[in-house]
């Protein structure tokens, strides 16, 4: 169950990315936390406890919402736009073949 | 004569449009440094992308002063250096070290105006990590900016006036909002009535926003207390007391917070002197009714200084200009600066009547467990900070700090540094004033590796 729902934007051309290796579709002005927790409930494990997370304060304060790309480089979600092919890695150990 | 380097503002929002808005009419081509990737701050947020609403849509009854800034900030356009998307990560020696497309670059500047904005204040809840749960200002911004629900059933908890915005906002955009849990006694509301002839449009618009909500199904609860969140894996239920009982509802979503806390790092790193502040109690950079900083030449607007709102964060912006235009030597409006003043302290007085009805509980440090997370960036818990403050007699923040290594995480204290002050007051018996701050440490927000050395430095190091 996604946790984000989309109210606008559904007619916005869509953007093929990847999440842990399975090909998802976001909108154009989607952020990247946008586009990926409206397809699943996390972005994220803690590091230390191994917990879910999923941002908390959608501005660039609280840095909760860092996740890596498949190829080793980490952006911000809530401040990033989507781009075309990004290959997001919410689990670690997943994904990467 | 040497050329004088251009005035730098950091931040465009309502305080950061209207200071560079004074400084162009004056002549001067400022820099302004923006995170975002268009002007508005977080309040006048804009998309993306198009996505078919209208300001109206977007901003609600703020709609006109939306488009209104956005439209005069246009308008400047070549007449300043506007960098979007750009980080100010640290200010040294007069000049700012500034982050954009993973280049940062030096740059030097005559005139600061610091207009940095403001995000939720939090005190750490059972639950509050959990996927699902957002701030007020995230919840808001999901909706605003984003287009998008964090919920399907949704409750908003805290205090302060965005808790019944927010919940209003969601209601009208066809969320199933559950409640609204308020952490401040219906008695602090009887305050509503000395705001009402000081701002009879915000109030009444606040009442009707309650009373809609309550027609619509929305249960509000006053003095909700006890408040955590619970699920597996992500939100499913809130708990609260209230009038002697454990209450439980069910959820998806949940926003949370406790008024807004200013944005102060930049203000921390350019040398200006804090004090505390009772209304918004955290230490704040002093400034006096101009707008200028204990600093020659570096002035502070808007929430980012001290909590007053966007209508002052304009009259703000626009007053420390004027003040950044009299020490340069250039004519400036000393009429229109003493408005602004007097502006600026009628919204003040606002401000305290308004801080008075929507508290921050008081009650927050009693009732903690042991277990909860304190610091969600290290995940240090509430007994691992007590035990710290008991074995090391620590009295002071940044040794806290240095023990535990709350507010040392990504997130620099700005989620916890709020809930740490409590804590170590209460466990030492000292007021909040006395414990000290947490210190801002440049980089203010983390940056890559790679690019934190500037450009203009590498080309000058022998080792390159």
């Amino acid at each position: 169950m996604p946790l984000l729902h989309r109210l606008v934007r559904n007619e916005s051309p869509a953007i093929s990315f990847l999440i842990d290796g399975e090909p998802c579709e976001g909108r154009a002005g989607d952020t990247v936390l946008t586009a990926v927790l409206c397809h699943v409930e996390r972005l994220r494990d803690s590091e230390f406890s191994g917990a879910p997370r999923a941002g908390f304060c959608q501005m660039g304060a609280c840095q909760d919402c860092w996740v890596q790309l498949a190829g080793g480089e980490r952006l911000r979600a809530c401040t990033t736009e989507l781009v075309e092919g990004m290959h997001i890695i919410t689990r670690r150990g997943r994904g990467r073949g | 004569m040497a050329e004088r380097a251009p005035p730098l503002i950091v931040g465009a929002g309502p305080a950061g449009i209207r200071a560079a808005m004074t400084l162009v009419a004056a002549g001067l081509r400022p820099i302004v440094v923006d995170e975002s990737h268009a002007c508005g701050g977080q309040i006048y947020r804009q998309p993306l992308a198009a996505d078919g609403r209208g300001a109206k849509a977007r901003y609600g009854s703020e709609a006109a002063k939306a488009t209104r800034l956005h439209r005069d900030f246009a308008a400047l356009g070549t007449g300043i250096d506007y960098l979007p998307n750009s980080l100010l990560w640290n200010l040294r020696d007069g000049a700012a070290d500034i982050l954009r497309d993973g280049v940062s670059r030096r740059v030097s500047y005559d005139g600061l105006v610091l207009a940095t904005g403001a995000t939720d204040r939090v005190l750490p809840i059972p639950g509050w990590t959990l996927p699902g749960v957002f701030t007020l200002g995230g919840a808001q911004i999901a909706l605003k900016a984003q287009g998008c629900a964090i919920g399907r059933r949704v409750v908003f908890a805290g205090s302060g006036p965005l808790l019944y915005l927010v919940a209003w906002q969601y209601m009208k955009a066809g969320v199933e909002v559950a409640a609204v849990l308020d952490a401040a006694p219906l008695a602090a509301k009887l305050n509503l009535l000395r705001a009402l002839p000081l701002a009879p449009g915000i109030v009444l618009r606040g009442l009707r926003m309650a009373a809609e909500l309550t027609l619509c199904g929305t249960r509000v609860v006053f003095g909700a207390d006890r408040i955590s969140i619970e699920g597996e894996g992500r939100v499913a239920r809130i708990v609260y007391r209230n009038g002697g009982r454990e209450h439980a509802i069910a959820c998806d979503g949940v926003g949370y917070g406790l008024n807004l806390r200013p944005e102060t790092q930049a203000a921390d790193l350019a040398g200006c002197a804090f004090r505390f502040d009772p209304r918004d109690r955290a230490h704040l950079p002093v400034r006096d009714a101009s707008g200028r900083s204990s600093v020659a030449g570096v002035y502070l607007a808007g929430d980012g200084a001290r909590i007053a709102g966007a209508d002052a964060a304009e009259a703000a912006g626009e007053r420390a200009a004027l003040a950044l235009l009299q020490d340069r030597g250039l004519s400036h409006d000393s009429r229109r600066a003493a408005a602004l003043e007097r502006a600026l302290a009628k919204i003040d007085r606002l401000r305290d009547v308004l801080e008075a009805a929507f508290p921050c509980p008081s009650h927050w440090t009693p009732e903690i467990a042991d277990d909860m997370l304190l610091c969600r960036c290290e995940e240090i818990t509430s007994g691992e900070a007590l035990r710290a403050i008991r074995d090391f007699s620590l009295t002071e923040i940044n040794r806290l700090k240095a023990v535990t290594r709350i507010g040392m995480g990504r997130c620099q204290g700005r989620m916890c540094g709020a809930a740490a002050a409590e804590l170590l007051a209460a466990r030492t018996h000292r007021d909040i004033s006395a414990v000290g701050r947490l210190r801002a440490q440049a980089p203010i927000k983390p940056i890559p590796l790679a690019t934190s050395q500037s450009v203009d430095e590498r080309q000058h190091d022998p080792a390159h």
